[in-house]
C-alpha cells in the first residue's frame, strides 16, 4: 500500500524575501523584466572560506535547505532530490566567458568544477553530511516536478521517511541577456505585470524552494501531497483530457477541487492553456503566483509553497486570486496546480490538506 | 616593489573573492596557505592561472609553487624577477 507524503516544512529564498508567514501579505507584484532574488544574511550559515566561491543558487539553496530541514526538525534526511532548469548558470557563464576571453587559456578551476548542473544539492549533501541519494532532475520547466515524481516514489514505496525536495534556478547575466535577445524575457524598458502584459515575453526572476517530505505528519505539517503527473507535449484542445485523467486516477470530480493553481506568466500563448483548466474546473477558484515568484524553470516550487500555505492556513492571502470576485469558501481541502511553460512541459500536481 | 605587492594584494582579493579583506589585512610577509589567510589547494590553482595570464610566468614545477607562494613578499620577489608582461 502507498504511504501518504506531507509537506513538513518549506524554506525559500524569492523575489520576495525568504519563506516566512508574512510572505504574501508583504508581497509586491513583479514589473521588471528581471528581478534578482531578495538575498538574505549568509553570514554564519556557511563558512567564509566555503561561501566565498559559492555563486547565488548555491547560497540561496543551501539557505532554503536549511529552513525546510529546521521547520521539519529534519537533521539529516534520507535523500536529497533537487530540480533545475539551467544549474549554476552564473559559474557556467563565468568559465564559457573566460574560455572566449581568453582563447581558451588561463582557465581557472572553481567556476568550472561549479558550473554542473547538481552542484547544489551535492553542496547541501557536503554540509549536512549527508550521503545518501542525491539526484538533480534537469527537465526544462517540469525539472522540480521531475524531482517531485521522484520524491513521491521515495516516499510512498517506503525508500525512506524523509526526503529534501527542492527546486533552484538563479540569473546569469550572459544567459539571461540571451534570453531577452530572443524575447524569452521583457525588453529592460518595459514595466509590465502578468495582468498588464501586452508585449513579448514574460518577466523572469530566480529563486530557490525547498521542502521536507516526510511519510508522516507532524506537527508542522502544511499538507499531503498526493499525486503528480507529467507531459512534455501537448495542445490546448487535450488539456481537457489531460486533466479528466489525472482526476479520475485520483477518483476524483472536477467539483472536488476547492482551488486551481495556475502557472499564468503574462505570455498570451501560455494563457491559452490555463484559460482552457479553469474551463474544466469552473466550481475551483483560481489562483496564480508567477506574478510574485517570476518565471525561472523550477519557479512552479513557489506554487507548491503557495498551495501549502493556503492548505496550513486555510486562507487564501489576497494577492493570488486571479479573478477580483470569488466565490466565498471557507475549507480549502483539495488544490490542483497546473504549469507549463510555452505548450511544453506540463505538470499537474494534486495536493490535499492533512 | 611595494606598488607590484599592493597590486598582488588586490589581485588575489579579486580572483579568490575574499569577502570582507582588503588589501591592507593582508601583510607582505602573511603565510597564504594552511594558517594565516587560509588559502587552498584550489586557490593555488588560480594563483597559478593569475601568474601567467598577467605576469607572463609559467609555473611547470609544483615543488617551486611552495616557495613561490608562501607570501605576497615571496610572490613579488619571483614576479619581478621573471616576469614576461
Amino acid at each position: 500500500m502507498k504511504r501518504s507524503v506531507f509537506i513538513n516544512g518549506i524554506g525559500a529564498v524569492t523575489a520576495q524575501g525568504v519563506w516566512r508567514p508574512e510572505i504574501f501579505s508583504d508581497a509586491q507584484v513583479i514589473a521588471d523584466a528581471i528581478t534578482p532574488a531578495d538575498q538574505p544574511s549568509y553570514k554564519g550559515l556557511i563558512s567564509p572560506g566555503v561561501i566565498r566561491r559559492m555563486s547565488r543558487g548555491m547560497k540561496m539553496g543551501i539557505y532554503a535547505a536549511k529552513q525546510a530541514l529546521e521547520e521539519a526538525s529534519v537533521t539529516i534526511p534520507d535523500a536529497i532530490v533537487t530540480g533545475t532548469g539551467l544549474g549554476c548558470s552564473e559559474d557556467s557563464d563565468k568559465f564559457l566567458r573566460s574560455l572566449w576571453e581568453n582563447e581558451e587559456q588561463f582557465l581557472t578551476p572553481t567556476s568550472f568544477i561549479q558550473s554542473t548542473h547538481n552542484t547544489v544539492a551535492a553542496q547541501i549533501a557536503l554540509q549536512l553530511q549527508c550521503k545518501g541519494y542525491n539526484v538533480t532532475y534537469v527537465n526544462g520547466a517540469i525539472s522540480f516536478e521531475s524531482a517531485l515524481l521522484d520524491t513521491l516514489m521515495l516516499l510512498q514505496m517506503g525508500e525512506g521517511d524523509n526526503v529534501l525536495l527542492g527546486g533552484v534556478d538563479e540569473v546569469a547575466e550572459q544567459t539571461y541577456s540571451y534570453l531577452q535577445a530572443g524575447g524569452y524575457i521583457k525588453a529592460g524598458s518595459i514595466h509590465e505585470t502578468v495582468k498588464t502584459s501586452v508585449s513579448p515575453g514574460v518577466n523572469y526572476a530566480e529563486g530557490a524552494h525547498f521542502f521536507s517530505m516526510g511519510g508522516h505528519k507532524i506537527a508542522s505539517s502544511y499538507g499531503e501531497v498526493v499525486d503528480v503527473v507529467l507531459q512534455n507535449d501537448l495542445e490546448p484542445s487535450e488539456v481537457s483530457s489531460f486533466l479528466q485523467s489525472f482526476i479520475a486516477t485520483n477518483d476524483l470530480r472536477p467539483d472536488d477541487m476547492d482551488a486551481v493553481i495556475l502557472g499564468y506568466n503574462g505570455d498570451e500563448q501560455d494563457d491559452l492553456f490555463y484559460s482552457a483548466i479553469q474551463l474544466e474546473l469552473p466550481a475551483a477558484t483560481s489562483l496564480y503566483y508567477k506574478h510574485l515568484s517570476g518565471q525561472f524553470d523550477s519557479c512552479s516550487a513557489f506554487g507548491l509553497a503557495a498551495a501549502a500555505f493556503v492548505m496550513k492556513y486555510q486562507t487564501v492571502p489576497p494577492v493570488l486570486y486571479w479573478n477580483e470576485k470569488n466565490y466565498p469558501k471557507t475549507t480549502w481541502r483539495n488544490i490542483l496546480l497546473y504549469n507549463q511553460y510555452q505548450g511544453k512541459d506540463h505538470a499537474l500536481v494534486f495536493v490535499r490538506a492533512c | 616593489m611595494t606598488a607590484l605587492k599592493e597590486e598582488l594584494k588586490r589581485q588575489i582579493i579579486e580572483v579568490l573573492n575574499l569577502e570582507d579583506i582588503t588589501p591592507a589585512d593582508i601583510q607582505d610577509e602573511e603565510v597564504l596557505f594552511g594558517e594565516g589567510l587560509g588559502l587552498d589547494s584550489i586557490d593555488a590553482l588560480e594563483l597559478i592561472v593569475l601568474m601567467d595570464k598577467t605576469y607572463g610566468i609559467k609555473l611547470s614545477d609544483p615543488k617551486k609553487g611552495r616557495d613561490i607562494f608562501q607570501s605576497v613578499e615571496t610572490m613579488a620577489a619571483y614576479i619581478s624577477e621573471n616576469r614576461t608582461k
